[in-house]
């Protein structure tokens, strides 16, 4: 009887992996595949897999292409700027919140959690005239300073919960010896918290390298526009050169695509920190 | 008296110099938090007020004078008919969403979970099954803009399967736009439920199954009596986040559909966009973006409060 039981849960087990594999790796197969096909055969029928006239060629006119090369030239920018940024604000307001306790804690600890309900579009308004009245507008500062928004809650959030796991002793010892506060945060405190701050600027570099709508609202020129943004005027512009589309999607995807397969853990850590608590 | 009248000079300087400490110490933590506080108000607290603002107005921002309306513009909004399908699309949107993300990862999760695999090939599942999750928008909707294509790979494969005989125009015909965009979305979400709920499964006690397992409960008595039970503040979380990210969508809709065809996928953010940024309505724009933010932020509210409670 259990047997039986474990025999038949083991088939649907195996079904679903199949189903599963398929579900969430084909797309992402066929767009490979598809970046190394001439344009010619990306609609062919019945469709090639693989081409016969296997080629690099939609890569080699990304990497000639000088203004496809500032999109991601952009998108690196931005994201490590906003990455840099965001760490050292969050490691300032996080100290706060895990070694003080003050009037109006609550209230700004409140605020900031609030902004993950702030939808971007209702922010989108007030922006562009803030933007243009600061003279920020189509210029990569315009991008970093917005994406912060977005990007500090949960720093400070995931760092403040990374601090409270460090003892008040540690900041002690280094004040009796005549250390400010500052340098206990500095020498002591960050140097511990590497793994939290690897998880942080993980998530940071990811929202950063996928943010859209301010991307393509505050920019006006290709000099200053990221690969999203790249990508969706590709699909305006040219008779549709899908194996280029196809290439520089990939081409796209890569930096995410290697954080997640080397620092997995990390990255999931991030990722799920606002649903499940440990 | 000499002495008294020495001392309290020095008294006096010293409790200045307290007084000083004093200060600097109750004013460090707020320093550490001026960086965030300045951009916060400049990002979030001025803006939100500013949109708020232009709601009760008329012609803002293009008119220098705007006029004082109050309400007007929320009845104008809430009567527009756009709006209005706007706001139905987005239910089915959302709606559709979160039940097929909630099913799609728990069913995935629980796949993930099982005893029948070793650890290194079930990591590997765990990154194929996760892959949506990778890619950013832009590339999703290219990827799947390719895939839906008339002469695409899944008409292909409906036509050899004999399941249709035209090849159907997915993202171009008001019949199947919205439910195109909605299956895209369902693509490109549920990787967050699989390994968020992955994550509260591996932390139910075996014990749990095993002493259900000795009263003679199945598989599918334990399933709905233990590990929903157990998964429940997860779920919610899950759903409440969900429903914020989902409803504010906006880059997946406008690259694949743009709202159309005519308005059969326009959302509230298209709606909103397009009001603003290109009919340049902005008093219409900014109250749909208050009415937007008015429903994210009662979820929100629904949210902190249940992360408290479970804390």
């Amino acid at each position: 009887m259990v047997g039986e039981r474990k025999w038949y849960i083991k088939v649907i087990t195996i079904i679903l992996l199949m189903i599963g594999t398929i579900f969430a790796g084909f797309p992402v197969l066929w767009m490979l595949l598809n970046s190394f096909k001439p344009n010619a055969e990306i609609f062919a029928w019945p469709p090639v897999w693989i081409s016969e006239n296997f080629t690099f060629e939609a890569y080699v006119e990304i990497f000639n292409d000088p203004e496809k090369i500032r999109f991601f030239v952009n998108s690196y920018l931005v994201a490590f700027t906003v990455v840099i940024l965001t760490l050292l604000v969050s490691i300032l307001a996080a100290y706060s919140f895990s070694r003080f306790d003050y009037p109006g804690k609550n209230i700004i600890n409140t605020i900031i959690i609030s902004v993950q309900a702030v939808p971007p579009i209702t922010l989108l308004i007030p922006y562009l005239g803030l933007i243009v009245t600061i003279g920020l507008y189509n210029t990569y500062g315009a991008l970093i300073l917005t994406y912060l928004l977005f990007t500090l809650p949960y720093a400070i959030l995931m760092m403040t919960g990374y601090f409270n796991t460090l003892p008040k002793d540690l900041d002690e010892a280094v004040m009796i010896d005549g250390g400010s506060r500052f340098r206990a945060l500095w020498n002591v405190l960050v140097p511990l918290s590497v793994p939290g701050l690897v998880s942080v600027g993980m998530y940071t570099f990811m929202l950063a390298w996928n943010e859209y709508l301010f991307a393509l609202a505050l920019t006006k020129t290709n000099e200053f526009r990221t690969v999203p943004v790249g990508i969706s005027l590709l699909m305006g512009q040219h008779a549709y050169e899908w194996n280029q589309m196809m290439a520089m999607s990939i081409l796209g995807s890569l930096p995410i695509l290697l954080l997640f397969l080397f620092f997995q853990k990390f990255f999931i850590a991030g990722m799920t920190s606002g649903a499940v608590k440990s | 008296m000499r002495i008294e009248t020495e001392t309290e000079p020095k008294t006096i300087r010293r409790l200045q110099s307290n007084r000083k400490t004093q200060f600097k110490k109750k004013s460090e933590p707020y320093i550490y938090l001026l960086p965030t506080v300045i951009l916060m108000i400049i990002l979030l607290v001025i803006p939100i007020f500013m949109v708020i603002r232009y709601s009760f107005y008329d012609n803002v921002i293009i008119n220098k004078n705007p006029e004082f309306v109050g309400l007007e513009n929320f009845k104008e909004v809430l009567t527009n008919k756009s709006f209005l399908v706007a706001v139905k699309n987005t239910s089915i949107f959302v709606g559709g969403s979160l039940i097929l993300h909630m099913i799609l990862g728990m069913t995935f999760a629980m796949v993930l979970n099982t005893k029948y695999l070793g650890t290194k090939t079930k990591a590997i599942f765990r990154v194929i099954f996760s892959l949506p999750w990778m890619f950013t928008a832009a590339v999703i909707a290219v990827l799947w803009k390719l895939l839906l294509s008339p002469n695409g790979f899944i008409n292909f494969l409906l036509v050899e399967l004999n399941l249709t005989t035209s090849q159907i125009e997915w993202l171009a015909s008001r019949d199947f736009a919205l439910f195109s965009v909605t299956a895209i979305n369902i693509w490109a979400g549920y990787p967050f439920f699989m390994i968020s709920i992955l994550a509260g499964l591996q932390g139910i006690q075996s014990e749990l199954y095993e002493s259900a397992a000795i009263d003679g409960a199945n598989s599918v008595q334990s399933f709905f009596h233990i590990t929903i039970p157990q998964l429940k503040p997860i779920l919610i979380s899950l759903i409440l986040l969900d429903f914020v990210w989902t409803i504010q969508q906006f880059a997946l809709i406008w690259m694949t559909t743009g709202g159309g065809p005519i308005d059969a996928t326009e959302i509230l953010s298209t709606f909103i966009y397009k009001q603003g940024f290109s009919q340049y309505e902005y008093s219409m724009a900014s109250t749909s973006a208050v009415i937007l933010l008015i429903i994210c932020t009662i979820v929100a509210i629904f949210y902190v409060r249940h992360q408290r409670g479970s804390e």
